[in-house]
C-alpha cells in the first residue's frame, strides 16, 4: 500500500516537473543559454572552467555512445579506442602536416569511423556479453598499438605541443575562453546531430533493433547494416571529442585512453538514463564533478563513485532521467474530431 | 502465387521439416495446423528467410525467393507478424505502423496504408500516441497485424494471432483476418486453434513432426475424423 502511494507520488512528481518545463520552455531555454553564454565572465578560477569543459567533452562521448548503447542496444566497452583514434589522428595531422583544427578533427573523427565499421563488421554476428568483450578487446588493442608503434605515435612519451585550434585569426586559449566556447558549439552541434537523427528514419529502425530484433527484421530493416551504421555514427563523433580532448590539454600518451575512460562513458550513459539525450548531460556533469568536490575523500572517492552506481542500479535502474513522459498524450486533431462524432452517434442512439 | 516443393530445414542435427511441399493461390487464406514441434514456425521463418533452409524450392510469384535475405522478401510482398506479438513496447503505436512501411519510400502509399489500418483497427486510431507496451493484449495483436499490413503485403503471414488472447478477442481477431481477406491480401494463418483457423480458412495443411500428413478443404479437414480427434478434441 505504501509503497504504491510512493509511486503514485513520485509519478506525480515526474508529472510536476515536465508540466513546469512544458510551461516555461521558453524562458528556461534562454536562461540556461545565458548562463552558458555568461559562464567565463562569472569569475571562475581556470581549474573550474577546465571542469566545465571536461563535462562537455564527456557529455559529447557520453551521447556518442548513447547512439550505439542507448539507442540500439549494443553495449560496447572499447569506445576510448575511438577516442584515441580520433585524438592521435588529429594531433598528428596538426604536427606533422599543421592542418588546422577543423581538417583535422575531422580527419581525426573520419578515421575513427573507419575503424568503426571495420570493428562492427566481423562483430555483429554477436549477441550482449560476447559484443561488449570483442569492444573491450579493440580498446585494449588501439592502445597497444599506441605503445608499440614507436615510429608514428611515439610510443609512451606521448605526443607534446600539440597546437591549439586557431579561428577566423584568433588562437584559442582556456586563457581567452575559446576552448570553452568550441567546446559549446561542438557539444550543440552533437546535440542537434544527435536529436535529428533519432527523430528520424534511421533513428526508429535504431530503436526497433534494440526492442526486437526479429520483429525488425521481418519489417523488412536491414539490421546489420543499421548496426554497422550505429557503430559508424557513434565512433565519429567520439572521434571529433577525441581531437578536441588532444588540442585542448596539449599532450596525450597510451594511458589517457584505459579502460577507466571507457567504463566511465558508459557509467555516463546509464546514469543519466540510457536512450535519453537530457540523460548525457546530467550524467556527465554530475559524474565528471563528483570526484573533483569530494577531492577531501581522496583515495575513497571512487569507492562512494561504485557505491552511487550501485544504489542506482538498485533504485533507479533506468537512469537519473530516465523516465518516460508523463505528460498526457496528446490526441491528433482527426482522432479528437472522430471520437466526439462516435459520442454524439452514441448520444443519438441512445435517445432513439 | 507461393509454391513450396520439397522443403527441407535443419537446427544443427535436427531435421525440423522433411521434405514438404504446399502451394497458396492468390486470394485464399490457407492455414497451416499441428501441435506444438510440428515445425509450423519452422515453415514461416523459411519462407520468410529467417531461417536457411538445406534444400528444396520456395517460389513466389514465380520467382526463386529460397534463402533469399529478409528485407528482400519483404520487398516482394510477403510479411510476417511473428508469434507472441512482438511489437516494438517502448515505441509509440505510430511509430510501430511507420516501421512496419519501412520498405516503403511513397509517401503518398504510406498515408493510404495508414488509413487502411486505422479503418481497419479503429481502436489503434484512438491510441495512436500510446506507447505499444501499454496496450492490451488484443489491441498489441492488433497492432502487430497492422504493421506487418502496413508493408502492402501480397501474402500474409500470421503465426498464432490468438496465442494467449481472451475468447471473445479471438473471435474478433478471426472476423479481421476474413475481412482482410476480403481485401485481396492472401492469408498464411498459422494456428493451434484449429477450429477458429479451420473456419476462416478455404484449405489447410496438417503438418506432424516435418512432415504434411493431411491436406483439403477446410471445411472437410474439420470433419475428418483423424483431425477431429487429434486437434479439436472430439471423439
Amino acid at each position: 500500500m505504501d509503497k504504491n502511494l510512493e509511486k503514485g507520488k513520485s509519478k506525480n512528481f515526474i508529472l510536476i516537473l515536465e508540466s513546469f518545463i512544458e510551461k516555461y520552455k521558453v524562458p528556461i531555454a534562454g536562461v540556461s543559454a545565458l548562463i552558458l553564454l555568461g559562464l567565463p565572465f562569472m569569475g571562475f578560477s581556470q581549474y573550474i572552467m577546465r571542469i566545465f569543459i571536461m563535462i562537455g567533452i564527456y557529455s559529447m562521448l557520453a551521447l556518442g555512445l548513447n547512439i550505439l548503447t542507448g539507442y540500439t542496444g549494443l553495449v560496447s566497452l572499447g569506445h576510448a579506442g575511438f577516442y584515441a583514434i580520433g585524438a592521435y589522428t588529429a594531433s598528428l595531422l596538426s604536427l606533422k602536416l599543421g592542418a588546422n583544427f577543423l581538417v583535422a578533427a575531422i580527419g581525426g573523427a573520419v578515421l575513427a569511423a573507419i575503424c568503426g565499421l571495420l570493428v562492427s563488421l566481423p562483430t555483429l554476428r554477436l549477441k550482449g556479453t560476447y559484443l561488449s568483450i570483442v569492444t573491450l578487446g579493440f580498446g585494449e588493442i588501439v592502445k597497444m598499438i599506441l605503445i608499440n608503434w614507436d615510429k608514428v605515435t611515439n610510443g609512451t612519451l606521448g605526443l607534446k605541443n600539440i597546437p591549439r585550434p586557431s579561428m577566423f585569426g584568433l588562437k584559442l586559449t582556456l586563457v581567452n575562453n575559446g576552448m570553452y566556447y568550441l567546446m559549446l558549439v561542438l557539444v550543440a552541434l552533437i546535440t542537434l546531430l544527435c536529436t535529428l537523427l533519432i527523430k528520424s528514419k534511421i533513428g526508429r529502425a535504431f530503436m526497433s533493433i534494440k526492442e526486437d530484433e526479429l520483429a525488425a527484421i521481418m519489417m523488412g530493416i536491414k539490421t546489420t547494416r543499421y548496426k554497422a551504421l550505429a557503430f559508424v555514427i557513434s565512433a565519429f563523433i567520439t572521434g571529433i571529442t577525441g581531437a578536441f580532448y588532444a588540442s585542448m590539454i596539449g599532450f596525450i600518451e597510451p594511458n589517457s585512453f584505459t579502460f577507466d575512460i571507457s567504463t566511465l562513458i558508459i557509467s555516463i550513459v546509464i546514469f543519466g538514463g540510457m536512450g535519453t539525450i537530457r540523460g548525457m548531460f546530467l550524467g556527465s556533469a554530475i559524474l565528471i564533478a563528483f570526484p573533483e568536490v569530494f577531492r577531501f575523500l581522496m583515495d575513497y572517492r571512487f569507492v562512494v563513485y561504485g557505491l552511487v552506481l550501485v544504489l542506482m542500479m538498485r533504485f533507479r535502474p533506468q537512469g537519473m532521467l530516465g523516465w518516460k513522459s508523463q505528460m498526457p498524450y496528446k490526441l491528433p486533431k482527426l482522432v479528437k474530431e472522430s471520437l466526439k462524432k462516435n459520442n454524439k452517434d452514441n448520444l443519438k442512439t441512445q435517445q432513439i | 502465387m507461393l509454391k513450396i516443393s520439397n522443403l527441407n530445414t535443419f537446427y544443427g542435427h535436427i531435421h525440423a521439416l522433411k521434405g514438404i511441399s504446399m502451394e497458396i493461390k492468390k486470394g485464399e487464406v490457407v492455414s497451416l495446423i499441428g501441435s506444438n514441434g510440428a515445425g509450423k514456425s519452422s515453415t514461416l521463418g523459411s519462407i520468410a528467410g529467417l531461417v536457411r533452409t538445406q534444400s528444396g524450392n520456395v517460389t513466389f510469384m514465380d520467382k526463386d525467393i529460397t534463402n533469399m535475405s529478409p528485407h528482400n522478401i519483404v520487398k516482394l510482398g510477403i510479411s510476417l507478424s511473428p508469434e507472441g506479438r512482438e511489437v516494438f513496447p517502448a515505441l509509440t503505436v505510430q511509430e510501430n505502423l511507420r516501421l512496419g512501411a519501412y520498405t516503403k519510400k511513397d509517401k503518398v502509399k504510406m498515408s493510404e496504408s495508414f488509413t487502411r489500418v486505422y479503418d481497419l483497427f479503429p481502436r489503434l486510431k484512438e491510441r495512436i500516441k500510446q506507447t505499444a507496451g501499454t496496450l492490451s493484449g488484443g489491441e498489441q495483436q492488433m497492432l502487430a497485424i497492422g504493421r506487418a499490413l502496413m508493408s502492402e503485403p501480397q501474402l500474409l503471414m500470421l503465426d498464432e494471432p490468438s496465442l494467449g488472447l481472451a475468447p471473445n478477442l479471438v473471435l474478433m481477431i478471426f472476423e479481421l483476418i476474413e475481412s482482410i481477406n476480403k481485401q485481396g491480401t492472401t492469408i498464411l494463418l498459422i494456428e493451434q486453434n484449429a477450429n477458429m483457423a479451420l473456419s476462416v480458412s478455404h484449405r489447410a495443411y496438417v503438418l506432424e513432426t516435418g512432415n504434411i500428413s493431411m491436406t483439403g478443404n477446410a471445411k472437410e479437414l474439420a470433419n475428418d475424423p483423424r483431425v477431429k480427434k487429434a486437434y479439436l478434441g472430439i471423439g
